[in-house]
């Protein structure tokens, strides 16, 4: 390009500005809208109506304030876990630990939250308790997401699949724990859930009344953290420049199994840190029913978000209006809740597969394939 | 040095074959080990013999998924295209084929047609989901591990929300009941091992598909030509042969395998559909698959020790009650429970031996 004149330039660069707001918005968005006609199809075919179905999906998640709170409320543990992806997608790792690293997490942030003034026999004054049971939580999941990371960098063992093994494992362990030793010892307790977190442990609703809590802003205090870690810092430069081509890291000074291990460790530390806060802003205890699919789910919402944490912010905000308008359709539809999952399953392939939106709304290609979607 | 043209294969032959014989010595360890915890545990209530011929045939039924879906991935990677999607073609095929049955049963059919058109159902639900994953991979050549997690996602959301409007409608069908246990002559009938001669179809077909799946692959030119698209495919291209069409193919009889694989589960084992039924054995599977360094047998013998955890699994909880007091924890089934998965994180890091992926594995072909 060094014959280009500056007006050329200028040109191309407009065009190329151009393409990448289609690029980044309209095909994420048709991949959406394409996404919902499908699973309109599925619900028509399985002999429901897919309008009465969004009336009821669209009514639970924007149609009051309680709707738009609920919708927050799911939104919250999403957006974590995007941007838990995001930095590992972004690394060029696939962290699929998700769902193991939330749970631990939980049950540490749970394990603190009751288990510390019991220990101290003291009440601990709640600007030390909260932080610390956050932290315990965030430390656990980081933790968890650091071993496949080392097992990784050591021996090369895929993380795709060690992940998923120790979300397994992570499962396994926490139903062992609530239903054994840490189980709510309360007489009327028949579930596997611990007893409720101290006062001083818990995260404050925003707004007396509705379940949406304080958790939320620091999601999106947590988006931005990241925004500026991957952009701004050395350690996400080396993120980035692991994840687009490790050999030329290595080749540039960066020391890639340190990488690696960094990544899927911040990574399990933010899903870790969903688990801490669902359980301090939310549930105040851990239970095991409430984690599952999250870390499935947040692929998704992290490939909609394009990697970055505006993006991951929205798609989540999307999927969290998706759950909790789903009960709302699920009572006046009939329609199992389970069809989201059907809708978020088409809108990954349309977002995964963008050539075929492209195809199917006549738009042209980028010159350049994202990471990870493209080849 | 002198290495002439022939020895140098040779010597890398027999140097595999050498880290294929501690391998299978380690496992056969493994084994032996677990079956011995269980001698120990039971051998208070029953006859050690009669709980070594129960455990291994526990055993091998039980790592018939797994065997299945480790060839499933064979098949795919053999010629260049990763396929976590296993799991998710297993809980397809498990659902679909579980259904197809039951409503060949309402029909009217008698329980072996239907569970035989059941079986049918299940192998070409799972094709036609692995034809999805071949057009992503290799015609749409996106990241061939988010093609699988798609096709995991949808058949998770899929087959759940079908299994939900079924519970929803409140729909009472008919049972097929499972596939008939099939007694091999003479063999089943010995006194104490007979029983591991009393196996169901699909566990029977598992272990001849081990077989044929070598002979295909070493033995035939469409082997050669998987192998080669796997390992070159520019040079496959070079001499004729179409990668794009290779890949297809075996993605495809990989999605017939799983399929079977998936009918194991509600056709065979128990006549029931779950919606988490698969519980990661797809993802086992595909270790198994690395810990076999890519070979039929390797990987189904990797299958055999999981398929033991899972036995030593079963069996302490059948023998709880003769556990002494200091080991109460293993009452519980999540301790033993997450063995399969432990040892599924050790095979892959090489701490039992190495082995090598082929070399174009899961990186897409520009033709």
């Amino acid at each position: 390009m060094s014959g280009a004149t500056p007006t050329a330039l200028s040109k191309q660069g407009r065009a190329r500005r151009r393409q990448e707001l289609v690029q980044a918005v309209i095909v994420p968005l048709l991949a959406v809208f394409t996404g919902l006609v499908a699973g309109a199809v599925v619900i028509y075919l399985s002999g429901s109506s897919p309008i009465l179905a969004y009336r009821g999906l669209w009514e639970g998640a924007f149609g009051s304030p309680r709707a738009l709170s609920e919708t927050a409320v799911w939104s919250t543990p999403y957006i974590f876990v995007g941007l838990a992806l995001a930095i590992s997608f972004q690394g060029g790792l696939f962290n699929l630990g998700g769902d193991g690293q939330l749970a631990l997490g939980a049950l540490f942030a749970a394990a603190f939250g009751y288990l510390l003034p019991n220990v101290l026999h003291t009440e601990v004054p709640a600007v030390i308790h909260l932080p610390l049971t956050l932290a315990a939580g965030a430390l656990a999941g980081l933790m968890w997401g650091a071993i496949p990371g080392w097992l990784k960098a050591r021996t090369g063992a895929s993380e795709v699949i060690t992940t998923i093994m120790f979300n397994y494992i992570a499962l396994l362990f926490v139903a062992y724990l609530l239903n054994g030793p840490m189980k709510d010892p309360s007489p009327t307790n028949m579930l596997a859930r611990t007893p409720q977190i101290a006062e001083t442990a818990r995260m404050a609703p925003l707004f007396a009344g509705y379940r949406v809590h304080w958790g939320l802003v620091l999601a999106l205090i947590t988006a931005v953290a990241v925004w500026f870690l991957m952009g701004r810092t050395a350690l996400g430069f080396e993120i980035r420049t692991t994840g687009a081509n490790r050999e030329a890291a290595e080749y540039a000074g960066i020391n890639n199994r340190r990488v690696i291990v960094m990544t899927l460790a911040l990574s399990g530390m933010l899903a870790g840190l969903a688990g801490a806060v669902e359980v301090t802003g939310l549930y105040y205890r851990h239970d095991v029913s409430y984690s599952a699919g999250i870390g499935f789910e947040a692929i998704a919402i992290t490939l909609l978000g394009r990697n970055q944490p505006l993006g991951v912010v929205l798609a989540a905000f999307l999927f969290g209006a998706m759950r909790s308008g789903a009960s709302r359709m699920q009572f006046v539809a009939q329609i199992p809740v389970d069809i989201i999952s059907v809708v978020q399953a088409f809108i990954l392939l349309f977002v995964a597969a963008d050539a075929i939106v492209r195809y199917i709304y006549h738009i042209r290609a980028p010159s350049e394939k994202p990471p990870l979607t493209g080849a | 040095m002198k290495t002439t043209p022939k020895s140098a294969p040779r010597r890398r032959r027999q140097s595999a074959n050498r880290a294929n014989m501690m391998r299978y010595a380690t496992v056969a360890g493994l084994i032996a080990f677990l079956m011995g915890i269980t001698v120990l545990v039971g051998g208070g209530s029953d006859p050690a013999g009669i709980i070594v011929a129960s455990f291994l045939a526990t055993m091998l039924a039980v790592s018939t998924p797994l065997a299945l879906g480790a060839l499933c991935g064979i098949f795919c990677e053999r010629a260049g295209v990763i396929n976590i999607a296993i799991e998710g073609l297993m809980l397809a095929a498990a659902f679909f084929g579980f259904a197809g049955a039951t409503f060949a049963k309402a029909a009217g059919l008698p329980n072996l047609p239907s569970l035989l058109a059941g079986v049918l159902v299940a192998i070409v639900v799972s094709v036609l989901f692995s034809l999805l994953h071949a057009a992503l991979s290799v015609s749409f050549k996106i990241n061939q591990v988010i093609s699988g997690t798609v096709i995991n996602i949808m058949a998770i959301g899929l087959t759940g929300y079908l299994h939900q409007v079924i519970v929803f409608r409140g729909l009472r069908l008919p049972s097929a009941g499972v596939l008939p246990t099939i007694r091999i002559p003479f063999l089943a009938d010995l006194p104490v091992f007979g029983v591991l001669f009393r196996q169901q179809p699909i566990a029977i077909s598992a272990l001849i598909l081990v077989a044929v799946t070598h002979f295909v692959l070493f033995h035939t030119k469409w082997g050669q030509h998987t192998i080669a698209v796997g390992e070159h495919p520019r040079a496959a291209d070079t001499v004729g042969i179409s990668v794009k069409r290779m890949r297809y193919a075996n993605v495809l009889i990989g999605g017939a395998i799983a399929g079977l694989a998936g009918a194991y589960f509600t056709l065979e084992s128990v006549p029931s559909f779950q919606p988490m039924l698969v519980n990661g054995r797809g993802f086992i599977a595909l270790a198994a698959v690395i810990f076999g360094g890519w070979m039929p047998v390797g990987a189904w013998v990797a299958t055999l020790l999981f398929g033991a955890a899972q036995a030593l699994q079963i069996n302490l909880q059948y023998y709880s009650s003769s556990l002494p007091e200091s080991l109460s924890f293993l009452r519980t089934s999540q301790f033993v429970g997450m063995l399969p998965y432990i040892l599924t994180v050790l095979a892959i890091t090489g701490i039992m031996g190495r082995s090598t992926p082929p070399a174009a594995d899961g990186q897409p072909y520009e033709g």
